[in-house]
C-alpha cells in the first residue's frame, strides 16, 4: 500500500467517526440504573422520530458520569438532591397566600403529580403560551392561592418544589409534545438549539450533537438531555433548574444569555425536553 | 445559626453477632467556612458541624474532628462490628452551641 493511500484511509475513517457523531471511547454505555433499587431508568434508547439520522442512540447525563457519581444517584439517601426535594415537601404542605391553601390543599399528595414533569413544557390553552412546571407553580400562587410575593423562577424555594414534582415522577417516560399548538414554540426552540451563540460561536449542537462523549476540557460532554432537572450538581453543591444551565451554557460561549423564565428559554426548554422523549425523568440527578 | 440543619442515620435493622454492619449518616447544614466572602465584600462567619461521634451502647464507636474544608452536607460512612442487640447514638456538635443527635437500633439475632 503507498502511503498516500494510508492517509486517504486514515483520514476517511476520522471523518466517518465524526460524521457518527463517535465520541464515545471513554463512556461505558449499556449500565442501567435503578434508583432504590425499585425505580428503573431508562439511561439510553432509540432516538424520537424526530432526531433520526442525528443520533443512533440518546443517552441520559447519567451516563457520561464517572461511578462515583452514577452511585450517589441509585439511593435516595446518598443523593443530596433529596435534600431539596425534603424541604420542597416542607413547603408543599406549608399554606401560602390569602385564600390559606397549601398545594396540598388541591394536589393531596406530591405523588398525585407523577406525571407532570415528563409532560411539561406544555401548551396552556386557557394563556396561549407554552408553560414550563416552574411558570405553573407560579400561576397556581398567582392566581389560585393569592400569594402576593410568589418564589421566584430559579429561587431555592421554586428549584425545591420541581425537584419534588421530578422527584414523584421518577421512572416516568418523557412524552413532551411538540404539535399543534405548542409547534411554534417547538420551532423556535429547534432554531436557537442551532444558533451559535457569543464570541465562540458556539451552538447547543456542536457541543451536545456533534461531540457528546468528548473531552472539554477535563469533562465529557453529554448529550444535553435535561430528563435530568433540577439536577444536583457537585460544583454548586445545589440543585440546578433547567434554565439556570442553558444561561450557563450560553455564558460559557461568552454570549449575553437570555432571562431566566424568558420565552427563548421556555422554547428552548420545550425543544431540548423532546430530544428526550424516550428517556425516564430522573430529577433530581446527581451530576457534576 | 443554621437553618434547616436534619441528621439523618442508615442502619441495618438486623445482624449476626460479629458481624461488620455499614454504617450512614448525614446532617443537612451549610458549612460555611468562614473563608468566604458575601456581596458585601466582609467575610462570612464561619458556620459549621465541628464534631460528630457514633456510640453503641455507651462504647464510642467513630469520633471525628470536623474541620472547616468539609463541604455542605457532611456525609459519614463506616463499618462497625457489633457483637449484641443495642442502639447506636449519633451526635453532632455545631460551632454555634447545638448539638443534634439521632439514634438507630439493631437487632443481633
Amino acid at each position: 500500500m503507498t502511503r498516500k493511500a494510508l492517509l486517504g484511509g486514515a483520514s476517511a475513517a476520522i471523518i466517518a467517526a465524526l460524521a457518527a457523531g463517535v465520541g464515545l471511547a471513554d463512556i461505558r454505555t449499556g449500565d442501567s440504573l435503578v434508583i432504590n433499587g425499585e425505580i428503573e431508568i431508562i439511561t439510553e434508547t432509540a432516538p424520537p422520530e424526530h432526531l433520526a439520522g442525528v443520533f443512533n442512540t440518546i443517552y441520559s447525563g447519567w451516563v457520561f458520569r464517572t461511578d462515583e457519581t452514577r452511585a450517589m444517584q441509585a439511593d435516595d439517601f446518598d443523593n443530596p438532591g433529596m435534600l431539596y426535594v425534603e424541604q420542597g415537601i416542607e413547603a408543599f404542605n406549608t399554606a401560602m397566600g390569602t385564600e390559606g391553601n397549601s398545594c396540598a390543599s388541591c394536589h393531596e399528595n406530591p405523588e398525585s403529580l407523577a406525571d407532570v414533569r415528563s409532560t411539561y413544557p406544555q401548551w396552556d390553552e386557557a394563556h396561549g403560551e407554552v408553560q414550563t412546571v416552574e411558570m405553573q407553580v407560579l400561576e397556581c400562587q398567582t392566581e389560585r392561592m393569592g400569594v402576593a410575593e410568589p418564589y421566584g423562577y430559579d429561587s431555592q424555594q421554586m428549584r425545591n418544589m420541581v425537584a419534588l414534582i421530578a422527584s414523584v415522577g421518577r421512572g416516568q417516560l418523557v412524552n413532551v409534545a411538540m404539535d399543534g399548538p405548542a409547534s411554534e414554540a417547538w420551532e423556535l426552540g429547534r432554531e436557537i438549539y442551532y444558533t451559535q451563540y457569543g464570541q465562540m460561536e458556539l451552538s447547543c449542537a456542536q457541543c451536545h450533537e456533534n461531540n457528546y462523549g468528548n473531552l472539554i476540557r477535563a469533562d465529557h460532554l453529554s448529550q444535553g438531555q435535561i430528563n435530568g432537572f433540577p439536577t444536583y450538581r457537585l460544583k454548586n453543591a445545589n440543585i440546578v433548574s433547567v434554565h439556570g444551565r442553558f444561561r450557563g451554557c450560553i455564558r460559557d460561549t461568552r454570549g449575553e444569555p437570555y432571562a431566566i423564565g424568558s420565552p427563548e428559554f421556555v422554547a428552548l426548554e420545550l425543544y431540548v425536553a423532546s430530544r428526550g422523549n424516550g428517556l425516564t425523568v430522573e430529577g433530581p440527578a446527581v451530576r457534576n | 445559626m443554621a437553618e434547616n440543619v436534619v441528621p439523618r442515620v442508615r442502619v441495618p435493622r438486623d445482624a449476626s453477632a460479629g458481624e461488620s454492619v455499614s454504617v450512614r449518616t448525614l446532617i443537612s447544614h451549610p458549612m460555611e467556612s468562614g473563608a468566604r466572602r458575601g456581596s458585601d465584600g466582609n467575610l462570612i462567619p464561619r458556620s459549621i458541624i465541628n464534631r460528630f461521634t457514633c456510640e453503641f451502647n455507651g462504647e464510642m464507636v467513630i469520633d471525628v474532628t470536623i474541620e472547616p474544608s468539609v463541604s455542605t452536607n457532611p456525609y459519614f460512612q463506616f463499618d462497625a462490628v457489633v457483637n449484641e442487640t443495642g442502639t447506636f447514638a449519633f451526635t453532632w456538635y455545631d460551632d454555634d452551641g447545638s448539638v443534634y443527635t439521632d439514634t438507630a437500633d439493631i437487632t443481633v439475632a
